[in-house]
């Protein structure tokens, strides 16, 4: 039987007559947390969400009541709230929806989060190409703003805050926390030095500000509702909450679900909740966190120790969707972006999509990366179009190597991983391509195959 | 400079609400843009003037951000995206099927005028790939057929632009 959905975030997407005004989400028990939460001390409030371990769902997963904690508040500079609204992770299309359909609830769990931080003011960093729900959005903001949700002496509180939409436009860059606070500040997105400029301390404009990704903001508002304790019981220590995993690819009912942390498994989710594979088809390896996130082979085995020391062997299949377990098997939670890849799937070709992905987003600051990146794009594309050699798997794998881990950012690492773990686990038909290529070359026949993802 | 009245109004409007000017930059591109359809040379000069900058600061952001443009397009904007999960739902063959119709490669506007085709990267639909962005619309589970189709009605002018 496929396991039962939590849909705690995304309880009314998709629910038939519900709209994204703001009469509908008062109906349905709307910014009844930010009425509870303006009458809260803010410090409890941080203590709620520190309690309930909510870890980021941007990408890294680090405790958002931790990185509260980290606000410096002995400057007495005005604190930002800046809500990562740039989505643009491959693979990943949860914020797209909670935006669309009920955006509304993003706004009242930023303002629960800027009242507990007492930011003087919020923004919502949007991705340039989601001009509807830029509109949307705006709409919302005059709606939350008549009703006093949000702007001066909010619900008679004395405590004000506006939220500002600003849009990106078509640079992933601007996802990292810090590439989006230079482009908030009307610069290139390109990402600053931590330390110092961990935006807890020296963040936006040089003040202390806290960035979370959408769904995080929205968790607040659960956590205010149930309490720090009462999330907490979701999932399992250390992975608490819900996840909304988007699945695409080679998958029969790709999209959206929310299940509570380590509910579900990565076999249960793409057979039993995605429909399985298409006819006739077999799993070969899937992408969990977003397109940054470490391959992972259908016939691998994962043994290792759990963070709490319990020892695991798991197949694929096995492998429970949550933070800490995709960690152990090599790779990450990420994005919640996962990618199913079927059989028929070209590796080398797969991997020369994700290395055009990222030649085309480096913002060009660390040699490593603005050099290094292109480079294995070239080697790929170069592999593809008929000129692939044997060694090239191992000249992917040292430029990744060589890039990872000396940049100012952590795209050097999101660049490589896909490089470093295709590599590792597909190295076969990295050279397998050079042979095939060789032997078409010799009997005088066209040397490079039609692509169908590059 | 020939802006629109709404769009004076809008970035008089905006540029009070950031603690730095600067910060109204990427938007001032953006609604200006708007209002033009592109980025000329001119334009980016009058917003510098307006934020009190110079010339290169806004040109430094318009080379940077793909969004952002030089020159105008045709007068349809088809935007096919190319990432992993698009082309694992058949974006390719999509792309080539636009490409036929138009009789233009991607990354180039048609010699009539009529369309400008571009890859871009992932927009966050992957569930419904292949996606197509048609000026601001979006379209999705476009396959070689559905964009051949829309195509033929874009050749007629009979295809919402999207703006
Ligand atoms: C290259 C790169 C791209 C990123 N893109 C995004 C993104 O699109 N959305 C997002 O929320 N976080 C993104 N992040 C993570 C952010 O830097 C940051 O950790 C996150 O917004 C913090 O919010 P959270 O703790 O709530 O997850 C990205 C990080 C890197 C290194
Ligand atoms: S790692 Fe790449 S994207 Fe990050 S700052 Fe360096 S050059 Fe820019
Ligand atoms: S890959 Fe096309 S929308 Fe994500």
């Amino acid at each position: 039987m496929a396991p039962q959905e939590t849909r705690l975030i995304f309880k009314h997407i998709d629910e038939e007559g519900y709209t994204n005004d703001i009469d509908c989400y008062v109906k349905n028990g709307g910014y009844e947390q930010l009425k509870k939460a303006v009458t809260m001390k803010p410090e409890d409030i941080c203590a709620e969400v520190l309690t309930s371990g909510v870890r980021g769902r941007g990408g890294a997963g680090f405790p958002a009541g931790m990185k509260w904690k980290f606000l410096d508040r002995k400057s007495g500079k005005p604190i930002y709230l800046v809500c990562n609204a740039d989505e643009s992770e491959p693979g990943t299309f949860k914020d797209r929806q909670i935006i669309h359909q009920d955006p509304h609830q993003l706004i009242e769990g930023m303002m629960c989060a800027a009242f507990a931080i007492q930011a003087k003011l919020a923004f919502i960093y949007i991705r340039g190409e989601f001009f509807q729900g830029y509109k949307i959005l705006e709409r919302a903001i005059e709606e939350a703003r008549e009703k006093n949700f949000l702007g001066d002496n909010i619900l008679g509180s004395g405590y004000s805050c506006d939220i500002i939409v600003h849009r990106g436009a078509g640079a992933y860059i601007c996802g990292e926390e810090t590439g989006l606070i230079e482009s908030l500040e009307g610069f290139r997105a390109n990402p600053r030095i931590k330390p110092p400029y961990f935006p807890a301390a020296l963040g936006a404009y040089q003040c202390p500000t806290i960035v979370n990704n959408v769904e995080t903001l929205c968790d607040v508002k659960h956590i205010i509702e149930m309490g720090g304790e009462g999330f907490a019981k979701i999932g399992t220590p250390g992975n608490t909450g819900t996840r909304i995993w988007c699945v695409s690819g080679h998958v029969q009912k790709p999209g959206y679900y929310e299940f509570a942390c380590s509910d579900v498994t990565l076999g249960q989710l793409i057979y039993d909740v995605c429909g399985g594979l298409k006819p006739g088809r077999k799993l070969k390896a899937v992408i969990p966190g977003g397109s940054s996130a470490k391959i992972l082979r259908a016939d691998e085995r994962f043994t290792g120790k759990l963070k709490d020391g319990t020892e695991f062997d798991w197949g694929i299949e096995d492998i429970p969707m949550d933070f800490d377990s995709l960690m152990a098997v090599g790779s990450m939670s990420g994005s919640g972006g996962v990618i199913v890849m079927d059989d028929t799937t070209d590796m080398v070709e797969a991997l020369a999509n994700i290395n055009y992905f990222y030649a085309h987003e480096s913002c060009g600051q660390c040699t490593p990366c603005r050099e290094g990146v292109p480079w294995m794009r070239k080697v790929t594309q170069r592999m593809v179009d008929g000129e692939a050699r044997e060694e090239d798997a191992d000249l992917l794998k040292s430029i990744a190597d060589q890039i990872a881990g000396r940049t100012i950012c952590a795209f050097g690492e999101a660049a490589s991983w896909p490089v470093q773990s295709f590599i590792a686990k597909f190295k076969d038909e990295f050279v397998e391509k050079a042979k095939e290529q060789a032997a078409r070359r010799k009997e005088g026949q066209e040397v490079a195959k039609e692509t169908t993802l590059i | 400079m020939n802006l629109k009245p709404e769009t004076i109004e809008k970035i008089d409007k905006l540029v009070p609400r950031y603690p730095t000017v600067r910060s109204a930059a990427l938007p001032l591109c953006h609604l200006v843009q708007e209002d033009q359809g592109y980025l000329s040379q001119e334009a980016m000069e009058w917003i510098a003037e307006r934020l009190g900058l110079q010339p290169i600061n806004i040109i430094e952001i318009v080379t940077f951000y793909p969004m952002l443009r030089t020159e105008p397009t045709g007068e349809y904007h088809v935007r096919v995206c190319r990432t992993l999960p698009c082309a694992l739902a058949g974006a390719y063959q999509t792309c080539k099927s636009f490409e036929k119709e138009f009789g233009c490669k991607v990354g180039h506007t048609s010699e009539d005028g009529k369309v400008t085709l571009e890859f871009v990267e992932c927009h966050a639909d992957c569930g419904k790939g292949p996606v197509v962005m048609v000026g601001e619309d979006e379209y999705t589970d476009i396959d070689p057929e559905k964009a051949a189709e829309m195509a033929t009605k874009m050749k007629n002018g009979e295809f919402p632009k999207g703006l």
